[in-house]
């Protein structure tokens, strides 16, 4: 039997171990690019094979902690896309400014990067007093960076570059301090974030949300998966409400596609219908 | 018989994947697949020059996309393109892999684990070492692989990579390795 087969034993195991042991459900992930993961997580850690990482998670007590943050792949960006930024400044922050109180939710928020551009905007659109954002993941690492808010300055290039075709209206620089190679993002950003736990598997339906935006974290599930979470966001959002994914996602492939509209073809910026099942 | 073919391709590549998919005819049944490294700027450019240089559909992978025959995908730029087991695309934003996303080693390792001995990998010319060991998954699962002649690729790194690593079952120029694919997939259908 071929290498590769026996590893599709092996993650197969893992996984169940995963589910067994401490109750995390990676069965709905995309295949290819999990059992990456897993063996990316066996070369980092100089194990042998994905068999001993099974072993030690079943084993190791503290050792899920670092499995999890290694498979979290938190990699993002501020104002990431920001294209879609554009898009929510002219299209949905207009529409949400006549609602005394805002509830967004932010869900895969990596290191915190979208929830701080999320704040940068809505200040920017003078929303932020009124706005309540949740930002969640389910890595407790990524929770932890997420709450410091704190960057290596060699991305800066990179977010003033977004920034400025986010049509951002100040200076990146008015939100953060740079102090020698790490950039940190200002307190009163951080005013109206709440950074929490939150596993898209296995947890519910979260409050009265006027907008959600989840990018870049559909694209790992499988469409059951996917569908789950669609629904989750159907059945948290305000009717009307609105739900924003990554440029390169799409509700093509999904059976609660009905539940949203797109709000223009070259953006990924969906409603909750009015009819939408609740 | 060959259902698929994935090339990888950076530094020069543009011309040499339009040389290269000038060389397909309308009755090339396999799916080609191609990451090329790019700016995001210079992407939809680099579709329109393609989609001129062809015969057959071009487009950018989408998520989840079913994938079809006799149809060229480009990776979008920024997201590392992977094949799942349904013959269905995968995007991911996971790191960067050889200093580049999308990376053709992501690429070639899912392609190979779907289609094994049905799969053809091409690299081309290239100024860094991506590919290579998507290449030696290919060819260890029974897929073939080509590789453009280091000597006369615009930047001969990425293939001189590919051939320290895993070898290779054909070493052709440009202009030979159309025709190769040609051939392979005719053999297919034999
Ligand atoms: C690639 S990042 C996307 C970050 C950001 N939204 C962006 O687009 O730049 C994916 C994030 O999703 C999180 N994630 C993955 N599976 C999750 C789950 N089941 N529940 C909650 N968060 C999850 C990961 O921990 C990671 O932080």
């Amino acid at each position: 039997m071929h290498l590769t087969d026996r590893q599709d034993i092996e993650v197969a195991l893992f996984t169940e171990a995963l589910r067994k042991r401490h109750g995390y459900d990676f069965g709905q992930y995309a295949p290819a690019s999990f059992k990456r993961r897993v063996l990316g997580l066996v070369t980092a850690l100089h194990l042998r094979s994905v068999s001993e990482l099974t072993e030690r998670v079943i084993h190791d007590e503290g050792f899920i902690h670092t499995v999890i943050e290694r498979l979290s792949v938190p990699v993002s960006e501020l104002f990431r896309e920001p294209q879609t930024f554009v898009a929510l400044r002219e299209r949905v922050l207009p529409d949400l400014a006549s609602y005394p109180h805002l509830n967004i939710w932010q869900a895969g928020c990596a290191h915190g990067e979208e929830a701080y551009s999320m704040a940068i905007l809505l200040r920017e659109a003078g929303m932020y007093e009124r706005c309540q954002i949740y930002a969640t993941d389910f890595s407790d690492a990524a929770l932890a960076k997420a709450q410091e808010g704190i960057y290596p300055a060699r991305e800066m290039p990179l977010y003033l570059e977004n920034y400025r075709k986010a049509g951002g209206t100040a200076r990146l620089q008015d939100y953060c301090t740079e102090k020698y190679d790490l950039l940190k993002m200002h307190d009163e950003l951080r005013a109206n974030i709440t950074f929490a736990n939150h596993n898209l598997v296995s947890d519910g339906v979260f409050g009265e949300m006027h907008l959600i935006l989840c990018r870049n974290v559909l694209i790992y599930f499988t469409d059951p998966l996917q569908d789950r979470v669609l629904g989750l966001f159907r059945d948290s959002l305000v009717r009307g409400g609105y739900l924003c994914i990554g440029i390169k996602e799409s509700l093509s492939f999904s059976g609660v596609a009905s539940d949203f509209h797109l709000l223009s073809r070259e953006l990924p910026v969906f409603r909750r219908t009015a009819t939408a099942a609740p | 018989m060959m259902e698929a073919c994935v090339v990888g391709a950076s530094t020069g590549g543009v011309s040499a994947l339009r040389s290269l998919l000038r060389g397909l005819d309308k009755g090339f049944r396999p799916s080609v697949i191609i990451v090329q490294h790019t700016a995001t700027e210079g992407f939809n450019v680099l579709v329109d020059l393609l989609r001129d240089s062809c015969v057959l559909p071009v487009s950018e992978a989408q998520s989840r996309e079913p994938i079809q025959p006799g149809h060229v995908y480009l990776a979008p730029p920024r997201y590392h393109l992977l094949v799942e087991r349904q013959q269905r695309f995968a995007l991911s934003v996971d790191e960067r892999v050889c200093h580049v996303r999308p990376a053709a080693d992501v690429l070639f390792q899912s392609a190979a684990e779907v289609w094994r001995d049905r799969l053809a990998a091409v690299v081309l010319t290239g100024a860094n070492d991506d590919g290579a060991r998507g290449a030696a998954l290919v060819r260890s699962l029974g897929g073939t692989l080509i590789v453009q002649d280091p000597q006369e690729a615009e930047a001969p790194e990425m293939p001189a990579a590919a051939l320290r690593l895993a070898g290779a079952d054909h070493v052709l120029p440009l202009n030979r390795i159309a025709p190769m694919l040609l051939k392979l997939a005719a053999r297919a259908n034999a």
